[in-house]
């Protein structure tokens, strides 16, 4: 029996270890791109010398910031956490009102309210960009921050509405009746009962919001033309090298490894809370 | 300190419902009380509406003299502990507890004090520091317990607390139950859907069906003197036998014989006759040759024993009756609730004789066993009313 444990281990740590190696080599290698001059990019004789930078360089992080606001990428930075932000914002807030109706009221037309959330985030953006082009022009919501916001809600408010509904349920609203003989109020069972047991729910939900805004390309590339409103993805697909022969792979290698440390840092703060809202579901208590 | 009156309590739900139906019940304080039926019978829903947690439709709801029906919860003084325990998960077991005191703004050291206090009561001292997640069952019941007493509430209401615990725990948490609230004296409503429980447990016990109060009275009342044939039904385990029987002029005829009715009877029973319904609990039984004395006040009669299940201190015969069937929405209501096999809802049913353990009754033979004529009890077949009111 002993045995037979020890061997299912090593397998599973085994698998584990593969699926981990083969989703990290890319983002290990950009990183190491992204510190490598521009001319010892592809220099090495292996696989694995290659992998190391020959030459340590910082000046592809450093060019992305030269010249302050016109930097490269100064300005969509700004802008991707600005626009992140705000549409994670309200799309949490919204959303927590609707599930909150959606998980504890009967009321005509849940099932429509849940279907058409549901329609909408599966809507492909692609087909949505040519019209959502025509109308903010018309609008002169073009290139502006709530141009973008707008789009990212309609994707992140299904997002966030099933997430928070799924969570919700799992809420044995006992508790707050059981607050409420124990002798609170309403407000105050709602306070110390109910939000820091809904919090983790919320959490999730918003990082996911967040990590959708900030990962999208195809509204960003298509509803901005300049830095006023350009989002990082955007901003990198803009990048020009030194010259017009030059690629400026080292500054997109850099770029892209800058662009997922906020992510890292939001997961590795709330990893604990998210685990628990990804498996409220899934485990009873 | 506090005694509660329901005044023609009734609750009727939005979708026209009517769970609650003109509910008069005075219970007196330090009483233990218990609301029994089967489920779906208002019980719960009474529960919830003297704990304000349910809007009262029509009637008048007293606590300790106040008429508290537009009042909150939290203005009732009442505790209450709920069927799953309802512990707040993200609170360790000291919090939980705590929480009531803190609600009520009570300074630091009187909550330590008091949560201790409790702690010790239900033996929870080396567990104060956990969450309820890493609790066992009966440890979370009684954490519960803890939050409802820490309060000194007038009022305790319990909704079938003991449910979901396995049937051993059940069985020690009740005597536990019935220890503290006999120590603190405080007023206290059960709700339970278990007839053992209510037995046990309460000072008096309420049997409410569909809405509507059946009887209350002590376990010893309901079980002596049952108001229907439901709380006879309800009442006792193994549950009470049913039969179709007619009465005729001091005398009645039972399926497996003819039994000459005791003075008393005849005078009770007044002059009905007809068709009714017989009641005889397992215990009016006995074997024939084991009864000495009393024999005079009994019919003896032959049955083919179909089972016998031996307890060791007594012994359960099963003989089955032919006779007309009886229709009646109660028995049907108790069968279901029973899963069918305690009560026998047809004429052609099973009948359980409890005999002594020295009776030689065996499967598949036949016995002599005698009735005690003066345990009969009669019920109206439409009614469900018994005869001897």
């Amino acid at each position: 029996m002993e045995s037979h444990n020890g061997r299912e281990r090593a397998l599973w740590s085994a698998g584990i270890v593969l699926i981990i190696l083969f989703s990290l080599i890319p983002v290990l290698w950009i990183v190491s791109i992204s510190f490598k001059a521009p001319d010892t990019i592809t220099a090495g004789d292996s696989l694995l010398t290659r992998f190391f930078p020959q030459e340590f360089t910082l000046d592809n992080y450093s060019s992305l910031f030269e010249g302050g606001l016109d930097s490269p990428l100064l300005a969509p930075l700004i802008n991707s956490i600005g626009i992140a932000l705000i549409a994670t914002t309200i799309a949490i807030v919204l959303a927590a009102f609707a599930a909150y109706a959606i998980a504890r009221l009967d009321f005509p037309g849940k099932a429509l309210v849940l279907a058409g959330a549901l329609a909408i985030a599966m809507f492909p953006p692609i087909s949505t960009v040519g019209p959502l082009f025509d109308m903010w022009r018309a609008l002169g919501l073009y290139d502006t921050w709530v141009g973008l916001i707008i789009p990212y809600l309609t994707f992140a408010l299904p997002l966030a509405i099933y997430t928070l509904v799924a969570f919700f349920r799992e809420i044995p609203w006992d508790l707050e009746q059981a607050a409420q003989v124990d002798g609170a109020t309403p407000f105050q069972a709602f306070r110390k009962v109910i939000v820091p047991l809904a919090a983790p729910g919320v959490f999730t939900a918003a990082i996911l919001v967040f990590i959708f805004c900030w990962n999208d390309f195809v509204f960003a590339i298509s509803l901005t033309s300049s830095d006023s409103s350009r989002t990082v993805p955007a901003a990198i697909a803009f990048f020009t090298g030194d010259s017009q022969f030059t690629a400026p792979t080292g500054n997109i290698a850099a770029a892209a490894s800058l662009v997922t440390v906020p992510i890292i840092i939001f997961v590795l703060i709330f990893q604990r809370r998210i685990v628990a809202g990804l498996t409220a579901g899934a485990v009873k208590g | 300190m506090a005694e509660i009156v329901l005044d023609g309590i009734s609750k009727k739900f939005a979708d026209g419902f009517e769970a609650v139906k003109d509910l008069n019940l005075e219970i007196a304080d330090g009483e233990f009380m218990i609301l029994v039926g089967p489920s779906g019978c208002g019980k719960s829903t009474a529960l919830r509406m003297i704990a304000g947690l349910e809007d009262i439709t029509e009637g008048e709801l007293t606590i300790g003299g106040n008429v508290v029906n537009d009042r909150a919860p939290k203005d009732r003084d009442i505790a209450m502990v709920f069927q799953n325990y309802a512990l707040y998960p993200h609170m360790s077991v000291r919090e939980n507890m705590a929480f009531p005191l803190r609600l009520a703004k009570v300074d630091d050291s009187t909550v330590d004090k008091k949560v201790s206090e409790a702690a010790k009561v239900l033996d929870l001292e080396q567990h104060l520091d956990r969450k309820p997640a890493n609790l066992s069952g009966g440890q979370r019941q009684r954490v519960a317990m803890g939050r409802a007493i820490v309060r000194d509430p007038s009022v305790f209401l319990m909704d079938e607390p003991l449910s979901n615990l396995d049937a051993k725990l059940r069985v020690q948490m009740r005597t536990e139950v019935s220890r503290l609230q006999a120590d603190l004296g405080t007023t206290t409503v059960y709700v339970t859907h278990d007839q053992t429980e209510a037995m046990t447990l309460g000072d008096r016990v309420a049997v409410m069906r569909a809405g509507l109060l059946q009887q209350v009275g002590s376990p010893a009342e309901l079980y002596n003197e049952p108001d229907n044939l439901f709380v006879a039904g309800f009442i006792g385990s193994p549950a009470m036998n049913f039969m179709a029987a007619t009465l005729e002029g001091g005398r009645v005829k039972l399926p497996f014989g003819e039994v000459e009715l005791p003075e008393e009877f005849r005078e009770k029973l007044g002059s009905h006759s007809g068709k009714v319904v017989a009641g005889i609990r397992p215990e009016s039984f006995e074997d024939a040759g084991l009864v000495g004395d009393a024999k005079d006040q009994g019919t003896t009669f032959t049955a083919n024993i179909d089972l016998v299940e031996s307890m060791g201190s007594e012994k359960y015969a099963y003989f089955s009756v032919k006779g007309d069937s009886i229709e009646s929405e109660e028995l049907k209501e108790l069968a279901e609730d029973a899963g069918t096999s305690e009560v026998p809802s047809s004429g052609e049913g099973l009948v359980v004789a409890r005999l002594d353990a020295a009776s030689g009754a065996e499967r598949g033979k036949e016995a002599e066993l005698w009735v005690d004529s003066t345990k009969l009890h009669f019920f109206d077949p439409d009614s469900g009313a018994n005869l001897k009111h």
